[in-house]
Formats: C-alpha cells, sequence, structure tokens
C-alpha cells in the first residue's frame, strides 16, 4: 500500500494518476446508471449492449487501419455500436414480449463475432486483452475528458427527470397510463446506460463490464432505502472497490481490472449474506 | 350509428359501453363479443377463474390492449384520451419488493399525468397526502415501500390510483394475498370511495365480495352480468365449470361447526 502512495505522488507516474482520477469521476456515471440498471433488472441487456461495444471496436479499427479514415478512432466505433444495440434492444424488450432472452442472446454473440472478424479483417496485430479485460492504466487526458463530459450528461439527465425515471423503473405502465413516454424514457435509459458501458469498457472491459456496473448498485441496494441514496451509495462503493482495486493490483502486480471485480465481488457476497443473516436472527428474536 | 345520438344525451351516466368487443392472444381467444354498460356510481366486481379474462377486460377498459373487434367507448372516448380520469391499481405481486421507493414516492406517481412538468408541486403532495387519508394510511406516508405488509402495500397503490382523482377506479385482484380482517377494512374503504366515483374490481374470490359490490360481472370469454342478490349457486358453476360452495359469510355456525343431514 505505501508503495502504491508513493507511486501515485511521484510526478512521473502521470499514467497511475490519470487512472485515479479516471476511477474517480466514472464512478459518478456507473452509480448512477448502475443504480438504474439494478432497480430497472435489466443487466442482462447492458450485457448485451457491452458485447456489441467490441464489434463496434472492431469496426473502428478497421476503417481506422484498412480503410485509411485515421481520424476514425476505434472509440468513436464503440460509442456508435453501444447506442445502435442500446436502440435495437430497448425496441426489442419493448415490443417482442416472448423471444427478448433469445433476440438479446443472438445480438450478444453477434456483437462479439463482427469484432473479431474485423479485427482478423484489419492488417496488423492487436491486442485484443485490453479490450476484453480493459486496462486502466492505458487511460489518456483525453479519455478523462469524456468522462467529465458523460459525468455531467448522466447527471443532468437522472437529476431533471429523477421522478419520471423513477416512476418508468418501479412501474413502467403505469407511467405511460399517465401520459408518460414510457418507452422513450426506457430507451434513453438503455442509452444511456451505453454510453456508460463504453468507458467501463475502458476501465474493466467487456467481460466484466456488468459486474462493475451491477455490483455497487446492488451493494448499495442493501442499504439505501430512496432511489437517490441508492445512487449516492453506489458512486462511493464504486469508488471505493476501484481505488482499493487498483492499489492492491499495483502492489500485488496483478491486472487491475480483475482486481477490481474481485474486491466488488467479495464484498457484494459478504453484504448479501449479513443481510440474510441479519434477517434470520431478527425472524427468530420476534 | 354514433352521430344519431343527440350531443346533449348525459354521457356521464355510462362510464364505459362495451359493443360486440372480443380479444385474442395470437389467435387464442380470451374474450367474445362482450356486450357490456357500466353506469355511473356502480361498484363492480369481475369475477371468474384465472384464465378468463378478467384482467385483460381491465387492460381493454385502460386502452393498455386494442379490442380484436367491437366498439368500446369510456366516458363517450377512446380509452386512451380519458386515461387522466382513469385510476388503475395493478396486481401487486408484480412488484420488486426491495426496490428503494418511499411510501409518499409512490402515491405521488399518480399526479404524473397532471403536472405539467417533472417536478411535483405542492398541490400534488397535497393531493397525495390526501389519498393516503382515504385509505387510512397516512401514518405510513415516509415508509419504505418494501417494509410494508401486503395488504399495506395493496393500500398504497389504492392511494396511487386514487391521487390521480379518478372518476372511474379500476382494480386488479385487490384482495389477492391479504388477510381477511385486511380484506374487510379494504371493503370499507371501497365502499365510500363509491360515493366518489364508480368502481370495478377483478377478482377470483366470490362469496364474501358479492354482500358489498352492487353488481357482479362473470367473466370467463363471454361475459354476464349479475346483479348481486342474483347470484347462486347455479350461476358460479357456470362460470367456473365446476361444483364450488357459496360461503355463506353471513350465517354463523355455532363453534362446533354443524352437520349437514
Amino acid at each position: 500500500m505505501i508503495d502504491f502512495i508513493r507511486a501515485f505522488s511521484d510526478p512521473d507516474n502521470v499514467f497511475l494518476r490519470i487512472a485515479i482520477y479516471v476511477a474517480t469521476l466514472s464512478s459518478i456515471s456507473f452509480g448512477i446508471i448502475g443504480t438504474y440498471v439494478v432497480t430497472r433488472r435489466i443487466s442482462y441487456l447492458a450485457g448485451a449492449i457491452s458485447h456489441c461495444v467490441f464489434g463496434g471496436i472492431g469496426a473502428g479499427l478497421y476503417v481506422q487501419k484498412k480503410i485509411g479514415m485515421t481520424w476514425f478512432e476505434p472509440m468513436y466505433g464503440a460509442i456508435l455500436s453501444a447506442i445502435i444495440a442500446a436502440v435495437i434492444i430497448g425496441l426489442v424488450s419493448l415490443y417482442a414480449k416472448q423471444r427478448e432472452d433469445t433476440v438479446i442472446g443472438a445480438l450478444w454473440a453477434i456483437g462479439m463475432a463482427t469484432g473479431l472478424i474485423f479485427i482478423d479483417l484489419t492488417p496488423g496485430y492487436f491486442d485484443i486483452t485490453s479490450y476484453l479485460f480493459g486496462d486502466i492504466l492505458l487511460l489518456s487526458i483525453r479519455d478523462l475528458w469524456m468522462v467529465v463530459f458523460l459525468d455531467v450528461l448522466v447527471a443532468a439527465v437522472s437529476l431533471y427527470f429523477y421522478h419520471v425515471l423513477l416512476a418508468v423503473c418501479f412501474d413502467q405502465e403505469f407511467a405511460g397510463l399517465r401520459g408518460v413516454r414510457s418507452g422513450a424514457f426506457y430507451i434513453l435509459l438503455l442509452c444511456l446506460t451505453s454510453l456508460t458501458i463504453v468507458l467501463l469498457v475502458r476501465v474493466v472491459g467487456i467481460v466484466m463490464v456488468i459486474a462493475l456496473l451491477t455490483l455497487p448498485a446492488a451493494v448499495a441496494g442493501q442499504f439505501a432505502r430512496r432511489l437517490w441514496q441508492m445512487m449516492l451509495l453506489a458512486i462511493m462503493f464504486c469508488v471505493l472497490f476501484t481505488w482499493t482495486g487498483l492499489a492492491l493490483s499495483y502492489s500485488l502486480k496483478l491486472s487491475s481490472g480483475p482486481t477490481i471485480i474481485m474486491i466488488a465481488g467479495i464484498t457484494y457476497i459478504v453484504t448479501i449474506s449479513l443481510s440474510k443473516l441479519r434477517k434470520k436472527i431478527q425472524f427468530k428474536s420476534e | 350509428m354514433r352521430n344519431d345520438i343527440p350531443q346533449e344525451t348525459p354521457m356521464n351516466e355510462r362510464i364505459a359501453e362495451l359493443k360486440n368487443v372480443s380479444f385474442a392472444y395470437n389467435r387464442e381467444p380470451v374474450l367474445e363479443n362482450v356486450n357490456l354498460t357500466i353506469k355511473k356510481g356502480e361498484f363492480a366486481s369481475i369475477v371468474g377463474p384465472n384464465g378468463g379474462g378478467k384482467s385483460t377486460l381491465l387492460k381493454l377498459l385502460l386502452g393498455l390492449l386494442r379490442p380484436s373487434s367491437g366498439e368500446l367507448t369510456v366516458f363517450g372516448n377512446t380509452p386512451e384520451k380519458v386515461r387522466h380520469r382513469i385510476g388503475y391499481m395493478p396486481q401487486h405481486a408484480q412488484f420488486d419488493i426491495q426496490f428503494p421507493v418511499t411510501v409518499m414516492e409512490v402515491v405521488l406517481m399518480g399526479r404524473l399525468g397532471h403536472t405539467r412538468g417533472v417536478r411535483y408541486s405542492k398541490k400534488d403532495r397535497h393531493i397525495a397526502d390526501r389519498s393516503l387519508e382515504d385509505v387510512h394510511i397516512a401514518n405510513l406516508a415516509k415508509r419504505s415501500f418494501s417494509d410494508l405488509s401486503g395488504g399495506q402495500r395493496q393500500r398504497v397503490l389504492i392511494a396511487r390510483a386514487l391521487s390521480c382523482e379518478p372518476d372511474l377506479l379500476l382494480l386488479d385482484e385487490p384482495t389477492a394475498n391479504i388477510d381477511p380482517e385486511a380484506e374487510v377494512v379494504l371493503f370499507e374503504i371501497l365502499k365510500t370511495l363509491n360515493k366518489r366515483m364508480t368502481i370495478l374490481f377483478a377478482t377470483h374470490d366470490i362469496g364474501f365480495v358479492s354482500q358489498t359490490v352492487k353488481s357482479v360481472i362473470c367473466v370467463n370469454r363471454c361475459v354476464v352480468v349479475h346483479p348481486t342478490s342474483e347470484i347462486t349457486g347455479e350461476i358460479i358453476k357456470d362460470i367456473y365449470g365446476g361444483e364450488i360452495c357459496m360461503i355463506r359469510h353471513d350465517h354463523r355456525c355455532s363453534e362446533e361447526g354443524h352437520e349437514h343431514d
């Protein structure tokens, strides 16, 4: 731990400082969107979106390297594919009631396959592990600005539409009956989720996105009594998980993504076990 | 046909009207040729077996589903246009028990269509308070929805429907999963509310209900309406398709019970 703090304060260690800044600032979006994903129960949809993001990254690399549009960063492809996936998945889950899970499962796999095929077609060698498992230490100043932009967007939308989104997450049908365009709000929520996922992919990678999106919110849900409390707690837990994960991975020379997820996962399991135990004791004493 | 009706006809007398309405889910008929008129001040129970079309009938009245054929009007209009006048309480089993929300927040959701904008006004909060008082749970306003019992949760959902300030109140299985004492209180509340609004509710439990309600709409693919005094074992048998005993809630046996001869 001491060497982590020393490394953090070392002026030459720019990458570590950016990593900590990104982790802290992006926790705002992760906490807020994670709360919506957990309460609206769409973590499965979020998983599908994250795998479609890989398709966009592959396509982005192809466009940049093979077609020669050098300004087209893979990140642009990722954002584009995430938004498209969010809209398609949103429409599928709104209108294709019966086969929803099959369609979403198919999109999940197709997104992944598209990415791999584009990477095959693109000349040169790419290390895809940083996309799959994330590498927070590869982040740049530009990523930091992206995080700030996303934070402002997510916080503004969820503050302005707080009551409407609460109603849509709690009971979409009823909200619709009250004249709220609940389908549109649902898709808006999925679009914000997909942007957050693009960012998360940079931090923990495609495979573990769902974990960092849902675990802080799920832990927060054990203590929170209102939606905004759950958001604030989720943000705090997300900061806690990423900081300790980074510190631990630095000291033990482990990959940052999996370390963060391990800490989040263990905390989640411990908290739900403790709350189950507490309820049992309460029940017995009654 | 509709144009023949003079405009001054007191439409407020007829809350809802169904003419030869049929509905099918994926070609599977759920309701067939339903003719039904709901008059103002009605307190009717929609009874029938599970899957008989009770919820479908409510959803048609709300405009959540559209009839496959036939004509359906609510307040003389299509349901979509008059939704702000209808309060709806869905089955409470569908809710996520762990959702972090307070009772007040749930009840305020009923005000959503009425407030222009995205914030609740003072008036909205006042109406929500009054709705909670109407169902005798003003003391629970600050409590977490997840901490409540089934019966209390039911009443919160009724309060949410009331905060829409409806002229027609639709309730889907308000008596499901609540204990008999809570049910008695619930019907006392509904009886009072019936003075201000027309009430329709779906239930599969019929014996008790028939004493407080004014008429019974029996739904099992087709619809038959009976005034409450007419309900006999024969009618119930027709609807449920089997021998069922009606529980005589108006009759009390001695503690040892009584013997049939």
